[in-house]
């Protein structure tokens, strides 16, 4: 089911070529959604999903799309998709909805959207796309998914909302960090995991 | 003198790549050049050494921190002898509990920060820099004396890696190393960093100083005080037990804040040492005053219960806080600082500016001559640029109309 190239496209963007930590895609949301886990794993969803249909819709139609206006035939089907999210979110997860508030919205802005359509969609077939859009999907989500890991537990003590971090070592005198929080310190997380990422790789290293 | 060479000598070969602490070359090196001056000399051309290198530099400003720091020490047990009502105390008792409180602090400042400078050193097969020299004394003299020791160690790991190392170590950072420590734990914890319990020490250290606390007593600082002050009276400022206290009592310092920053009688020593041996720029210095008195000068003339900071007069301003110790130890620092002789008045004016605007209209913040340095080192190099390209275009403009 998967040849050579299919598994090149899926597992690239999880580390040699991933949308965040390499390419730097995306950054916006990832300081605005990852103060806590769960937002952050609803985020890294709806982005695959939508990136992942989006990606295939496109490649369907590419031969049909007249170049001078391929951007706002994408924008419209990503737009499309993002209202489809937006709403299901709104249904059934309404509390991390509302944390996630513009966000999902702005999954139409998303970098990632857009360069994987240009990048990739348009001059690849559905299937390949798709495993494009599931691959960079889960790359994104991934970083999140770490970031926000690292800030709900330094800033707030808790993973899910679930208090992980003993009483006893708030009694002793330990505190949370509330720099954490702040937009500040994603990006400061962000940088930390693109430098274990780039010492670990070396052909990444500019010379 | 000749003795400490023969003994270095004799150790050395230990220490160099092969022998048998090859691993703590930069190390040694770190503590032969730190006792002795090195005597390597150009090979090609035609130098000219000064005797003051940068480890004399560091160990000068060291000894102009000294009378703020003694008096922070002295303070912070009188603080706590007044709070616990026996200001009668004795000036040993109240010296040797500060000293007791402020010590762990200080070491552990000094031990992060050196440790990570020593690994970072090691792995780049760098010199060990001495850059954290002054840093690691103004951390514990910058923060409130009831910071956790671990919230130090965290905060000083942290500036250091991410506002030095990353940029290339000493020299090349960005922003003042010693204040993004401050910043950190102001962000990070402010429940420690502000409010009333922070700046007053009410608990005994190794059974020193053992007492309860009287009941006129109110830890909150004279800026504390002045920020929540309501209505259209002039605003009494008081000590910890409710006396009042003048201009004068501000100046000397026998009030409650940060370890360093309460007199500022002993800044200005400090001040004086380092403008007599030419290390901090008089220009920056006396800029930061000039535009702090200005700025607090004009929130003053307007002043408004709205902003109840504003109606401090500008004497209260200069003398309270961390405003003279930013001016004189923070701002002037040379590597974050601006360069260009034009860019220093420009530099240390909008910093005097900036930290009595924050400290006036920002009511989340009663203090804000960490943030204004903080701010102004980013601008630096911007400021430098602008005086740079100007002074080219006033050239260039002079040659066209000397050509013509």
């Amino acid at each position: 089911m998967l040849s050579k190239k299919n598994k090149e496209v899926l597992f690239n963007p999880f580390s040699k070529n991933n949308p965040v930590i390499v390419q730097v895609l995306g950054i916006c949301s990832v300081l605005a959604v990852t103060a806590k886990l769960e937002p952050a794993i609803v985020m890294g969803i709806s982005v695959t999903a939508v990136l992942a249909f989006a990606n295939v819709i496109i490649s369907l139609i590419r031969k049909t799309i007249p170049t001078n206006i391929r951007i706002i035939v994408q924008l419209v089907v990503v737009a499309a998709l993002v209202i489809i999210v937006d709403q299901i979110l709104k249904a059934y997860n309404y509390e991390v909805s509302k944390a996630l508030s513009v966000f999902i919205g702005l999954i139409i802005t998303n970098c990632i959207l857009m360069g994987r359509l240009e990048a990739f969609a348009l001059s690849n077939g559905p299937w390949d796309s798709f495993l494009d859009g599931v691959g960079n999907g889960i790359g994104y989500a991934m970083i999140l998914v770490v970031v926000g890991f690292v800030r709900e537990l330094l800033g707030s003590g808790t993973v899910f909302g679930f208090q992980v971090i003993p009483q006893s070592f708030y009694d002793m005198g330990y505190m949370n960090n509330g720099l954490m929080i702040l937009p500040p310190m994603a990006l400061i997380t962000v940088a930390c995991i693109i430098w274990v990422h780039r010492s670990r790789n070396k052909d990444l290293q500019e010379k | 003198m000749k003795g400490l060479r023969r003994f270095l000598d004799k150790a050395k070969p230990n220490f160099m790549p092969g022998g048998k602490y090859a691993k703590f070359q930069s190390v040694f090196e770190g503590f032969e050049t730190f006792l002795l001056t090195p005597n390597t000399t150009s090979a090609t051309g035609v130098h000219i050494h000064d005797s003051n290198d940068s480890k004399r530099t560091m160990s000068v400003v060291i000894l102009a921190l000294m009378p703020a720091l003694l008096f922070g020490i002295y303070n912070i047990g009188y603080q706590h002898y007044l709070a616990i009502g026996n200001a009668e105390a004795g000036f040993a008792a109240m010296f040797v509990y500060g000293l007791i409180a402020l010590l762990p602090k200080i070491v552990v400042s000094y031990a992060v920060g050196l440790g990570i400078e020593f690994i970072g050193a090691q792995i780049r097969k760098h010199e060990i820099q001495e850059g954290f020299l002054v840093t690691g004394i103004l951390i514990p003299m910058i923060c409130p004396i009831n910071t956790p020791v671990w919230m130090i160690a965290v905060a000083t790991a942290f500036a250091v890696v991410f506002a030095k190392e990353v940029f290339g170590g000493t020299g090349m950072n960005i922003f003042n190393v010693a204040l993004i420590t401050r910043a950190v734990l102001f962000f990070g914890y402010p429940a420690k960093m502000s409010g009333d319990a922070a700046f007053v020490a009410t608990d005994p250290v190794l059974g020193l100083g053992a007492g309860t606390v009287t009941d006129a007593f109110s830890g909150a600082t004279p800026l504390g005080q002045a920020a929540i002050h309501a209505g259209t009276a002039e605003i009494q400022l008081t000590n910890i037990v409710g006396e009042p206290i003048s201009v004068l009592d501000a100046f000397i310092g026998l009030i409650p804040g940060s370890v360093g920053e309460v007199s500022t009688l002993c800044i200005l020593i400090g001040a004086a040492i380092l403008l007599l041996t030419g290390i901090a720029s008089w220009k920056i210095m006396c800029s930061v005053f000039a535009g702090g008195f200005l700025m607090a000068l004009l929130a003053n003339t307007f002043a408004t219960p709205d902003y109840p900071v504003s109606m401090l007069s500008p004497g209260y301003q200069l003398c309270l806080g961390g405003f003279a110790f930013a001016a004189v130890f923070m701002a002037t620092d040379p590597v974050t600082g601006a360069r260009t002789e034009t860019g220093k008045y420009i530099y240390g004016f909008m910093i005097g500016v900036l930290a009595i605007l924050i400290r006036v209209y920002n009511g989340g913040f009663p203090e804000g001559a960490m943030l204004a340095v903080l701010f102004m080192n980013a601008f630096a190099p911007l400021i430098d640029h602008c005086v740079v390209s100007a002074n080219i275009s006033r050239r260039l403009k002079r040659a066209k109309a000397n050509n013509n």
